[in-house]
């Protein structure tokens, strides 16, 4: 079989999945963009508790916007032109990817990471909002640059497309998508404060509770109010390394996306010489050691290695909030 | 985060990956960092798969007791719990409890078990069926 590829694509290791994907994208299509400026003007940074949804049995924990939010954003944003094609049949989906990459098209999927067969064992959860790059095709096998690891992989076409119509929670339906207009320049001077101010809205003005710096105060509550459980001594082991997982597992760059950001503000005040943006990113850079902290303490108390001390958790998530709530108030005026 | 203080505990979570991480070098200035494992992470991760391990066991013996239905133990298989089962196959969370019960799993049409087997991907043969050990197959072609 001969090999379909398209030419001069350049694999990009990234923190998260979708934040690289559309840089590596981005740029592919010819205006070079970092993965933390992708994450950034995208205003995806989040904290969010939601115990509606369940993972695993858990209350859902997200540090950053929805899936799907960093795609969006590039073309409200930004106006690049976006073409994002959900299927109705898997053999359309698998028709549309195929013909795409033989046009030397490079294309983002949005996958559940479960199906993949290159991913390690340990990291293959029911999570149905991980995105990928194809950029070409070898017979039957998919050439996948997935962010998340150090070189590009392949993946035969059976099990991508179980991966792409996986159903369930943000199912995904075989989302394929791909810049159709770059602009070669854009004005990050004027989008920068305004995504700025977006994330500051969701952070510090958020539409519902428990979003937000209050989300992460509300979690301290709710940790001291499940010391009274029955049966705290099998749950809270498990409900406190949850939060450990969703805060350093699915793809963060560290601490919950904090650091991710942390960076982001610092290219912004290159960009635009503005030194409250660099002084905010040293802020947050703190609040993401603090979260490190919080994580130790709470395993180690999981462990025994340390006694039990919900109010110390709890405390201490209010101390990140407090760094979190001083970084929002220096860039309000932004 | 500090370059320096980038943790490099080789985690067996990673399977040999090593994870891209933003820190700062002895300049202030952001870096992309790769990590191979950080032990606070690797050992919430453990504790998350031991937990689902223990109850697919748990499905497993009761299965084979005559207790519970293989359903229960092929949604822990698959590393799936209840919600996700019936968001994933369409199924009232109430019918998917019931299904559960050996009588009731024993009387379902090879209709209702096929959007089971579609959701679980395997086939209806296979989801009916209770293997020899609880931790084989955890997917086609590897064994965990």
């Amino acid at each position: 079989m001969t090999e379909i590829q398209a030419r001069d694509f350049q694999h990009r290791q990234s923190a998260h999945c979708e934040s690289g994907v559309v840089s590596s994208l981005v740029s592919h299509y010819g205006l070079p963009m970092s993965e933390p400026m992708a994450f950034g003007l995208a205003a995806a940074l989040a904290f969010a508790y939601i115990p509606m949804i369940k993972m695993a049995g858990m209350p859902l924990i997200s540090y950053r916007m929805w899936p799907g939010a960093i795609v969006r954003a590039m073309h409200k944003r930004l106006g690049i032109g976006m073409s994002r094609q959900t299927f109705g049949s898997q053999a359309a989906g698998v028709d549309a990817l195929d013909a795409q990459l033989d046009r030397g098209r490079v294309v983002g999927l949005q996958t559940c990471i479960y199906w993949l067969p290159y991913v390690p064992d340990q990291f293959r959860f029911h999570f149905n909002g991980h995105n990928l790059i194809v950029y070409g095709r070898d017979g039957d096998d998919y050439l996948v640059s997935d962010p998340l690891f150090e070189t590009t992989t392949r993946c035969p076409r059976d099990a991508m497309t179980k991966a792409r119509f996986a159903k369930g929670a943000l199912q995904a339906k075989g989302l394929m998508y791909y810049p159709t207009a770059v602009p070669s320049e854009i004005d990050l001077a004027s989008i920068i404060p305004a995504a700025i101010r977006a994330n500051y809205k969701y952070m510090m003005q958020p539409l519902m509770p428990m979003i937000g710096i209050k989300g992460i105060r509300y979690v301290g509550k709710r940790i001291v109010e499940l010391g009274k459980r029955k049966d705290r001594d099998s749950y809270l082991p498990l409900y406190l390394t949850h939060i450990v997982r969703m805060q350093e597992e699915i793809g963060s760059g560290g601490a919950g996306f904090r650091f991710l950001y942390a960076s982001f503000l610092q290219e912004a005040a290159r960009v635009t010489g503005d030194d409250r943006l660099s002084r905010a990113s040293k802020e947050l850079t703190d609040a993401g050691d603090e979260w490190r902290r919080f994580a130790l303490r709470a395993t180690k108390m999981v462990r025994g290695r340390e006694s039990m001390n919900l109010q110390a958790l709890s405390d201490q998530l209010n101390h990140v909030a407090d760094r979190e709530a001083k970084v929002w108030q220096g860039l309000k005026a932004i | 985060m500090e370059k320096d203080a980038v943790p490099q505990d080789a985690s067996p979570t990673y399977g040999g990956l090593r994870k891209l991480l933003y820190a700062v070098d002895d300049q202030g200035q952001y870096t992309g960092v790769q990590s191979s494992g950080w032990e606070v992470e690797s050992f919430s991760t453990e504790l998350a798969v031991s937990e689902i391990n223990r109850r697919r066991d748990d499905a497993w013996r009761r299965a084979r007791a005559g207790t519970a239905s293989p359903l229960e133990y092929h949604m822990y298989r698959n590393r799936m719990d209840f919600d996700t089962l019936a968001t994933v196959s369409r199924i009232w969370r109430w019918r998917v409890r019931r299904h559960f019960r050996p009588q009731v799993y024993a009387m379902l049409s090879d209709k209702l078990l096929a959007r089971y087997a579609e959701a679980l991907q395997m086939s209806v043969t296979e989801l009916k069926a209770l293997p020899d050990q609880p931790g084989l197959q955890s997917r086609e072609g590897d064994s965990t």
